[in-house]
């Protein structure tokens, strides 16, 4: 007999917390979703894929996948009730490990977002004296990173990114410690304005430098040719997907703290439209700033190297901050406080899915929970990526936890939803029942079929260019097999440890409201 | 800027950034259903738009 199936505890758990209102729940989620990749990573990849064209396939990747996944993450957390682990437990028991898997993918992906906030921080105070010089890339590369030659293991630790990366998860696990209402939902309020207003005002600056013109024209001029190239159609559906933290357990965990009556959907495409927003905003910001650095340079925007990820915003914003007529330290400040902010808001609520499965599982308090695991991860994330080698460790740690493990537990979740246990019709009849914006089997079919059918080919693209080609060269064999496969081990080994342990409270005594009937000819499918 | 990266971002923009007030819209008109479910648990109260 597994632990998980042995005797229930009789006590019941704690009362489940829950937002003050849906205006709280609706920008938290937008602060889960707006992060990283919308400042840095929309950018370059609406630029690298037919510009203006590439906002065709965009748009219909974030309404036949983007917000459909979203809508059907919220109607699993809501309808059951829990973290991912409980919540797919109770849809179907052995579904439990799926959550953990998604617990997991959160645990690394937690590890390593931390330090690039560090980063971000460091870079906030840099910018009032544009510590960085002449040559960002040097400095990046050297004097903050110290950056080892080789990937490997290092006792390197520099201290300069060592304390902002300890004081995030000080700042972390002081949130989370706060619970739901007055720590998550406060934070969210009170930094979601903050971002807008800053970013906002960088964005006002931008357009009006020298130069930005060319940049727009370089983002937003179509080409064509590229509407037919499947690859593109493949970035947007890659970008839509991981800009909208769907499919690894925040959306789950977060609807789970809504009350049982409230509005599914509308409030899911407000959170859907406002991530694509903030996105079309970022890109203007971003590639006016390009514009004008090329004006600066005397070159083409296409001839600019560095516009996507560390090396946008790092080392080409930095270059580019140096270059400005006047308040140059304003304009570095307002873009690493606006990256610190989107990250932080993203980083609170990973870290929530892994604090609330194990508050469901082991019956722990919300503090208790924020408490021990904020302090094992803050832990681990200082050891393995504030040393000279921890640049490394996070770009192949990323790779995998996001382009292997997200994209697998997504496909799984839909395909043994709709398919396996054919539980699409109850949650499209549970987001009907409580919305003003009704699901119908559109939505099934686009979860079902849509949504999997790309998933699943971005994911054999990436399995096979992993296994024939590796994912770098400069990386040793052994290195990519312990941080990038190793990673898809440990999320499948973790989950099934977690799965295995048993629960404190019984999670199967639960009724789902409001409650299903089943057309009869579905009665005995996929029970 | 030329005319057409203009153009395409104006499109861009009425588009997403339409949607998006055009649901926060709908939501406000609309904050929840006119009739719930019956039998809702004991912490199934209603959460207007607040």
């Amino acid at each position: 007999m597994s632990a998980s199936s042995g005797p229930a505890a009789t006590t019941q758990p704690a009362e489940r917390q829950q937002w003050s209102g849906q205006i709280g729940f609706i920008i938290s989620a937008i602060g889960s979703a707006v992060g990283l990749g919308n400042i840095w990573r929309f950018p370059g990849v609406a630029y690298e894929n037919g510009g203006g064209a590439f906002m065709i396939p965009y748009l219909i990747a974030l309404l036949t996948a983007g917000i459909p996944i979203l809508l059907l993450d919220y109607a699993i957390g809501h309808r059951f009730r829990g973290s991912a682990p409980l919540a797919f437990r109770r849809l179907k028991k052995w579904l439990e490990s799926l959550g953990w898997f998604q617990v997991m993918i959160c645990v690394f992906i937690a590890i390593y977002y931390a330090v690039i906030l560090a980063w971000a921080a460091s870079f906030f105070v840099f910018s009032f004296g544009q510590k960085w010089g002449d040559d960002p890339s040097s400095f990046f590369y050297g004097d903050y990173l110290h950056l080892a030659d080789t990937a490997g293991f290092s006792s390197d630790y520099i201290s300069g990114i060592v304390i902002p990366l300890a004081a995030i998860w000080v700042l972390t696990i002081a949130v989370l410690a706060l619970g739901v209402a007055k720590g998550l939902e406060k934070a969210n309020i009170i930094f979601i304005p903050l971002l807008v207003v800053a970013f906002g005002a960088l964005v006002v600056r931008a357009v009006t430098l020298e130069g930005a013109a060319d940049g727009l024209n370089a983002l937003f001029t179509p080409d064509w040719s590229k509407i037919t190239d499947a690859s593109v159609w493949i970035a947007a559906y890659s970008q839509i997907f991981f800009s909208l933290s769907i499919a690894f357990g925040i959306m789950v965990t977060y609807s789970s703290y809504r009350r049982r009556r409230s509005n599914q959907t509308t409030p899911g495409l407000v959170v859907g439209f406002a991530n694509s927003s903030f996105e079309l905003l970022a890109g203007i910001g971003v590639f006016s700033i390009l514009g004008f650095m090329a004006h600066e340079q005397g070159i083409a925007v296409s001839e600019l190297s560095g516009l996507k990820g560390t090396s946008l915003a790092f080392i080409t914003f930095p270059k580019a901050i140096s270059q400005m007529p006047s308040a140059a330290w304003l304009f570095g400040a307002l873009f690493f406080a606006s990256l610190f902010l989107a990250g932080f808001t993203s980083l609170i609520s990973i870290v929530e899915v892994v604090s609330a499965g194990f508050q469901d599982k082991f019956g722990w308090s919300y503090r208790k929970a924020a408490v021990s695991i904020g302090v094992v991860l803050g832990i681990i994330s200082v050891a393995l990526f504030s040393s000279a080698t921890g640049l490394y460790t996070l770009d192949v740690m990323d790779n995998w936890a996001n382009n292997f493990c997200v994209v697998l537990s997504a496909i799984v979740m839909s395909i043994a939803v709709v398919w396996v246990l054919r539980r699409g019709r109850e949650l499209a009849f549970h987001l009907s029942s409580l919305s003003t914006f009704k699901v119908k089997t559109t939505w099934l079919a686009l979860i079902g079929v849509v949504a999997p059918v790309m998933l699943l080919y971005m994911f054999v693209q990436t399995v096979y260019s992993l296994v024939t080609e590796g994912y770098d060269p400069a990386y040793d064999a052994w290195f990519e097999g312990l941080f990038g496969w190793g990673t898809v081990v440990a999320c499948v080994v973790g989950a099934a440890v977690m799965t295995a342990l048993r629960w404190k409270h019984d999670p199967d005594r639960f009724e789902p409201w409001p409650p299903y009937a089943a057309p009869p000819a579905r009665l005995t499918a996929g029970k | 800027m030329n005319g057409e990266a203009i153009f395409y971002m104006l499109v861009s923009m009425v588009v997403i950034w339409g949607a998006l007030i055009a649901s926060a819209v709908f939501l406000a008109v609309k904050p929840e259903v006119a009739k719930w479910p019956a039998g809702a648990p004991a912490d199934g109260e209603s959460q207007p738009l607040d």
